[in-house]
Parts: C-alpha cells; sequence; structure tokens
C-alpha cells in the first residue's frame, strides 16, 4: 500500500478581480504551489448566479486549492485572509493527504 | 418633435435594437438562450479591435487638430464632474446606503463602450459623421470617474460610520489595464499609425461583418440584462429606476456645451453625449469589487446594464443625435 502523509488544504472561494492579489501574496509567503478553479455558478446572500450570466470578471467567482505543511497554516492564512477579509467567498481549510510530502 | 420620434421610431427597428429585444425577450422567458462566454468575450475584444482601429484610420485621414486635446480635456472633466451630479441626485431621491450610491455613480460617470458602438452606427444611419478621436475620448473617460467614486464612498464611510472598514487602496491595475481598454487603445493607435492602407487591408475583416457581429453581442447583452433584471427585481424600487432612466438625460444635457464650445460636428456632440449618458458595466464593476466591495453589484450592475443600457438604446441615443444636430447641424 503506498504511504501517504498528512498536510493541509487551503480552499479560498473569491471573486476574481481579487484573484491577481490573492496569488501576489500567496507567492510571497513562498507557497510550493496553488490551482485555480473556475467556478461555474452558485447560490448566496445575492441570489442565483451563473458564470454566463456576467458580463465582466467581475461577476466571476474563482477557486484557488493550496496545499500546506501544518507548520506554515498560520503565515498563509493570514496573509491570505488580510487579503480575502472585507470580500464575497469562502475560506475553508482541511484535512488531506499527499503521497509526496517534499513538494509541500 | 416630429424628428425625434422619427429617429426614435428608425432606432427601435434596427437589427442592432431589435436583436437586444430579443435577447431580454428570451431571458424574461426563462429560454435557455446562450452565447458561450468565451465566445461573447471573442465578441466584445472584436468589437473593441474593430472600433479603435477605424476610430484610429478616421484620426489619421483627417488629422489631429486642437479640438483633439479639447475634446479628451471635456471627456475628462465630464467623467469626473457626472459622478458628483449622480451622487447628489441619487441621494436626494432615494434612500439607497450611500456607498452604493458612490459605486452607482461611478458606473455612470465612466462609460459604456457598447452604447457608443451602437451610437456610431446610429450615426452612420442616419449619415453624419463624426471625429474618428472619439474612441480616445471614450477611453480617457473610464478612470476618471472610478477615483472620484471612490473619494465618494471614502467620504461616506468616514462621515457616517467610523467602525466601516475603509475604502481599499485604488486599483490602478483593474483602472488602467483593463483588457478592453488596451484592445481599444491598442487598436485605435494601430489604426493611427496604419491609416488608410492599414484599414484597407483588414476592410473585409472590421467593416462588413461589423455590424453582423453586433447584433450578436447585443443578443448577449440583452439576455445578460433579462436574467439580471430577473434576478435583482427586489432591489430595484421606483426611485432608483427613475435615476436610472434620467440620469442618462441629465448626463447628455451636461456634455452637450462642451461639444459646442469646442467645435465638434453634429455627429461628435451626439456622441459625447452618448459618452456622458451612458453608464459602464465592465471596467467599473470590476474595479469596485476590489475597492468597494461592501456595494452591492446586484443595484450599480442591475441600473446600468438593465435599465440605463435598453433606455439610451432605444430612447437615448436618437435623444442624442437630436441634440448633436441641434447644437452643431
Amino acid at each position: 500500500m503506498t504511504q501517504t502523509f498528512r498536510k493541509k488544504r487551503l480552499e479560498i472561494i473569491v471573486e476574481e478581480p481579487i484573484l491577481s492579489r490573492l496569488t501576489d501574496a500567496l507567492i510571497k509567503e513562498k507557497v510550493t504551489g496553488y490551482t485555480i478553479l473556475p467556478a461555474l455558478g452558485g447560490y448566496g446572500s445575492d441570489g442565483q448566479w451563473h458564470r454566463e450570466n456576467a458580463l465582466s470578471r467581475a461577476g466571476h467567482m474563482v477557486a484557488l486549492v493550496c496545499i500546506l505543511d501544518e507548520s506554515r497554516v498560520d503565515d498563509v492564512l493570514s496573509a491570505a485572509y488580510a487579503i480575502v477579509s472585507r470580500q464575497v467567498g469562502i475560506v475553508t481549510l482541511s484535512d488531506v493527504e499527499v503521497v509526496r510530502p517534499e513538494l509541500f | 418633435m416630429a424628428d425625434m420620434f422619427a429617429l426614435a421610431g428608425q432606432n427601435l427597428l434596427s437589427p442592432v435594437v431589435l436583436f437586444f429585444v430579443l435577447g431580454l425577450a428570451a431571458a424574461l422567458a426563462k429560454s435557455d438562450l446562450a452565447i458561450p462566454e468565451q465566445v461573447a468575450k471573442t465578441i466584445a475584444l472584436y468589437l473593441m479591435f474593430a472600433i479603435g482601429f477605424k476610430g484610429g484610420a478616421g484620426m489619421a485621414a483627417h488629422g489631429m487638430d486642437a479640438r483633439l486635446v479639447g475634446a479628451l480635456i471635456s471627456g475628462i472633466v465630464l467623467s469626473s464632474l457626472i459622478p458628483l451630479v449622480a451622487f447628489a441626485y441619487l441621494s436626494a431621491i432615494s434612500r439607497l446606503p450611500r456607498v452604493d450610491a458612490a459605486a452607482v455613480a461611478a458606473h455612470y460617470g465612466s462609460i459604456s463602450i457598447v452604447t457608443f458602438v451602437a451610437a456610431t452606427e446610429a450615426l452612420k444611419t442616419l449619415q453624419m459623421s463624426s471625429e474618428g478621436y472619439m474612441v480616445a475620448v471614450a477611453a480617457a473617460m473610464e478612470a476618471p470617474a472610478i477615483l472620484v467614486g471612490l473619494y465618494l464612498a471614502k467620504k461616506a464611510i468616514d462621515g457616517s460610520d467610523k467602525s466601516s472598514a475603509p475604502v481599499q487602496a485604488v486599483p490602478f491595475r483593474e483602472i488602467l489595464l483593463n483588457g478592453s481598454i488596451v484592445m481599444l487603445i491598442g487598436a485605435f493607435v494601430i489604426g493611427w499609425i496604419t491609416g488608410e492602407d492599414g484599414l484597407s487591408k483588414i476592410e473585409s475583416f472590421i467593416v462588413s461583418p461589423f455590424q453582423g457581429v453586433l447584433c450578436l453581442f447585443l443578443l448577449d447583452m440583452g439576455i445578460i440584462a433579462g436574467r439580471g433584471l430577473r434576478q435583482s427585481r427586489k432591489v430595484l424600487t421606483l426611485p432608483v429606476v427613475f435615476f436610472a432612466m434620467t440620469m442618462p438625460l441629465i448626463g447628455a444635457v451636461i456634455a452637450a456645451p462642451f461639444g459646442w464650445i469646442i467645435g465638434l460636428s453634429a455627429g461628435g456632440v451626439a456622441l459625447l453625449c452618448t459618452l456622458a449618458a451612458s453608464a459602464s458595466y465592465i471596467a467599473v464593476p470590476a474595479a469596485m469589487r476590489v475597492a468597494l466591495p461592501e456595494a452591492r453589484p446586484s443595484i450599480y450592475l442591475t441600473l446600468s446594464l438593465g435599465v440605463t443600457f435598453p433606455f439610451n438604446l432605444v430612447i437615448g441615443i436618437p435623444v442624442y443625435n437630436l441634440i448633436g444636430t441641434w447644437i452643431a447641424g
């Protein structure tokens, strides 16, 4: 059986206009990587929304996923939260298992 | 008055307006008619490319004069002044929170390039010419309104609630490097450099298909506006809708003397009025989401795209053409 190692998964769903500021902050915190996924649509305090109904990227949401070693969580989360604290979106932190721990 | 009705009727039955109405009706009827996101994005870039290039080529053909500088300064002044008027007007007639009012004001000071494109096509139908550099004036009017809107929001927050989060730093990246603006200005400069020769080489791409592509884009705008209206009905109070239908006329009336003083042609005055009357829904929302996330997009986007854009398309543009004819015809 392949051995796995415990890490933390930081996921931030945020409006696209704020994304470059968020990724700049993560790179400044020297994260080893992140992945950005487009959000197709959803439902929230302002009702339903869908990517195809937005005329500009102001209405687009994206999900950013970043795997971290537990020792880095506080610093990275603080830097990320400073950017997104006033924005629409969701920040979650969860436990995950990875097979190549040296990458994070 | 008969002229105005004739112009309005002619405009109302143009393919561009009818495709917008089709999109709007389809969305309100909950049809699944949709333009794929990437196609819509490509069409938007095509429109910026075509209108920018043609404007630049037009300027190369007619040369530069002092009126260009006058028109650019007028655009910047109008874009700074109109948000102040819009904020005072909206605050006086509605109970909208001041942060929302400031964000709405920024949208009305800035411009809608698609309204500008539709106005340019309407001028062509009427065989009225205009100054090619009005494209550059359009680009110059994007940013000042955003800065004034953020200033108004900061004042509103400072004055009312000290515990509120401050307005974030001015998002110059979103204002100055917005993709639409980069494409518009870039194509304008290339059109200016290459002139009529350059235009003749790509004419079959940017002149003949332009109306058809614009129809497709307006179909998409109609769909988006219709869906926005359906979802945001609750926030649209009567005073706010009244604002969105009268503010364009106020903007046009403020702009008209500027066009007259500079000595623009009838078409140029009509386009300056159109720019002053239109409200942004591309560049400003992105800047507002970064700098003023407390302001509700369901209000400012629905007003600019769902109310003011159709108003300008159907009623506003013929009125601004008539103002241009009265002043400089």
